[in-house]
């Protein structure tokens, strides 16, 4: 078992809903993420999958330091992050790296290609100029762009290759964590295939960890070693991702796998589509969260939530279907 | 084979600049047919021409844009013949469109009940009362639950699943035979997407309309289509029944796409990627225009253009490794 680069204990983040504009009054709570916890190990990647409002993105904005947690702790490497001063702040915001979903956006369009990698390394390293020049310039030969790309501007690159762009920023400071928040979903297909593979390499090469963030199913499970499903800021079901992959036990988990679209024809699935949609966090259902979309309730679901629980070794589910033995 | 509703014979359509000194060629010499109660699935990148052809069988072109050559059948009449007042008749009526983001093709200023009236108004005539009790039945018919009150609210009221069946609702209202669906579900979430496929496959079995499905997902093509046309740079590389696509893809380009989606079922170590980008439309290679990625190309691929051959039942390729055998 590897060390564990960075655990997450009971992480929560309530956002106020305020009426009025000089006497604000909170009139009631978004619980974006509500009692989250879990581990990423050394060299391993960590996939959060959930549809929009389950909390995964908001949890990866308390990672970076983004958002302050309204409880719980983030320790990294052994240290609870909020407790972080000046020199070790500093170093910890080295260790932890984000890319994004859009390409288009995150890179900003006057800066030269160059001068987008290196900033990291001016901002955080006192080194040479020629020194930096040489880091870009091995940077973009690990993503596998030419060396001429540091003199270009952001436009004169595909989605596929910008992203490639974001990765070698992300790669400057050698991190320890990337943040990946869907790093491949605005990209074309066959472009896809070609950053899944470049962040494995990197992975193999580098040691790094991934936070992976996305609401492919299958994407996530070809990439992760371990996957937490989210639904209403809350952990669903927390496996490796073969266990997940055979025997997905919570009956979203299973409803996420029913609605993932087969990749032949004749791939016949099990029907379970879950009907309605995803409540509003400020005012989650009683008891589980899911209970009234999930097919298989029980009287008990809806008054008492269940806790997340290992049913096997390094499978967890929060579920009353395999709570009680009988 | 029954006759086909939709037939589209060497459609061309260019764009071109105001001086006309730079040709981009979108969609270049696409032919495919499409029976009643069929569902064409057309799969290809940004970029390949697949907006484009939908958007040539509605002629809802933009300015630059020309079609200079081919026909389009339809029903037994060429499209691209017809003035713009016969064209009208055609659209909303005949021939409609669900367009990927639901926000964008409603309008907010307008109710819900406002909007799926209007084509019922102006192609079928409807007032009053029965067109009242007709959007309620649109409503009820894409699970909108209390129509009623539904129909009083405004686009800002739903969320997007419900969005996107309200434009459901509007491209069925007038029952027509042709339906073109270009990334209905790309801005949906998981589940509800699951519930949107499920929905359309529902109003094609009670209603028998033909369906053309614009994706770059081979997942949604799998589960909707009936018939698959690959497109690459504004040509139609393969096209052929769903089963056969899976089964025996016949180009290069539908093989890689293929195998460069990761499976839910089993666990591979790595993707098959397609190396290099997909190119520029002003300014394409000589001879196939997938040579410069292409694992098989040879010297003839580099400089001559495949033409369209025969492989098998229904199953056609542009590719000159079908040519010798």
């Amino acid at each position: 078992m590897s060390e564990k680069l960075l655990e997450i204990r009971d992480l929560k983040k309530h956002f106020p809903v305020t009426k009025g504009i000089v006497f604000q009054k909170v009139i009631g709570l978004v619980k974006a993420v509500d009692g989250v916890s879990y581990s990423i190990n050394a060299g391993e990647t960590m996939g959060l999958v959930g549809e929009s409002g389950c909390g995964k993105t908001t949890t990866s904005k308390l990672i970076l330091m983004l958002e302050t947690p309204t409880s719980g702790e983030i320790v990294f490497r052994g240290q609870d992050i909020q407790t972080l001063q000046r020199k070790d702040l500093r170093t910890y915001r080295r260790g932890v790296q984000a890319v994004f979903q859009d390409p288009f956006s995150s890179l900003n369009p006057r800066i030269r290609v160059g001068d987008i990698i290196a900033e990291p390394v001016v901002v955080n390293e006192a080194l040479p100029k020629a020194e930096i020049k040489e880091r870009v310039q091995e940077l973009l030969r690990f993503v596998g762009l030419s060396p001429n790309a540091v003199n270009l501007f952001p436009h004169e690159f595909s989605g596929g290759q910008r992203q490639r762009i974001a990765i070698a920023r992300a790669l400057s400071l050698n991190p320890s964590l990337i943040i990946l928040d869907e790093p491949v979903s605005a990209l074309d297909v066959s472009i896809r295939a070609q950053i899944m593979n470049l962040l494995q390499d990197l992975q193999r090469q580098f040691g790094l960890s991934y936070l992976l963030i996305a609401h492919d199913l299958a994407a996530v499970l070809h990439l992760s070693t371990t996957i937490a499903v989210m639904y209403l800021g809350r952990i669903a079901e927390l496996a490796t991702s073969d266990d997940l992959r055979h025997k997905p036990l919570h009956p979203y988990t299973q409803a996420l796998f029913s609605a993932a679209l087969p990749s032949h024809p004749d791939e016949q699935r099990e029907e379970i589509i879950i009907a309605g949609e995803v409540p509003s966090p400020l005012n989650p259902p009683s008891g589980c969260r899911f209970h009234p979309r999930c097919p298989f309730v029980k009287a008990v679901c809806s008054e008492v939530e269940p806790v997340l629980r290992p049913v096997a070794d390094g499978h967890q589910v929060a579920c009353h279907l395999y709570t009680d033995p009988a | 084979m029954a006759h086909p509703l939709l037939e589209l014979k060497q459609l061309q359509t260019y764009f071109i600049s105001s001086k006309g000194t730079r040709i981009v060629k979108a969609v270049d010499g696409v032919s495919f047919t499409l029976a009643e109660g069929e569902t064409l699935g057309i799969v290809g990148e940004s970029g390949s021409g697949k907006t484009v052809t939908s958007l040539s069988i509605l002629r809802l072109l933009p300015a630059a844009a020309r079609i200079v050559g081919g026909e389009i059948w339809f029903g037994g009449e060429n499209l691209v013949t017809k003035s713009e007042p016969e064209m009208r008749r055609v659209r909303g009526s005949q021939i409609t469109m669900i367009l990927q983001d639901p926000l964008m093709s409603l309008n907010p200023l307008f109710t819900i009940g406002e909007q799926i009236a209007e084509p019922l108004r102006i192609h079928l005539g409807m007032r009053g009362g029965t067109l009242v009790e007709r959007i309620k039945e649109l409503l009820r018919g894409v699970r909108i639950p209390s129509p009623e009150v539904r129909m009083r609210e405004y686009p800002h009221q739903m969320s997007g699943g419900m969005r996107q069946r309200i434009v459901g609702a509007i491209s069925i209202s007038c029952e027509p035979r042709l339906l073109i669906a270009d990334e209905p579900t790309t801005s949906l979430d998981v589940t509800i997407q699951a519930q949107y496929l499920k929905l359309l496959k529902d109003i094609q079995k009670r209603s028998g309309l033909a369906m053309i499905f614009i994706t770059h997902n081979i997942g949604i093509v799998a589960k909707m289509c009936d018939q698959v046309a690959v497109m690459y740079a504004g040509k139609l590389v393969e096209r052929a029944p769903v089963r056969t696509i899976f089964n025996q893809p016949a180009h290069p380009y539908t093989e890689a796409l293929l195998n460069a989606m990761p499976k839910l079922t089993d666990k591979s170590e790595r993707l098959w990627s397609i190396e290099g980008q997909p190119p520029d439309l002003a300014n394409l290679p000589p001879g196939c225009p997938f040579s410069p990625r292409c694992p098989r190309a040879e010297d003839r691929c580099r400089r001559e253009v495949p033409p369209e051959v025969q492989v098998g039942d229904d199953h056609y390729t542009r590719c000159w490794l079908w040519e010798r055998s």
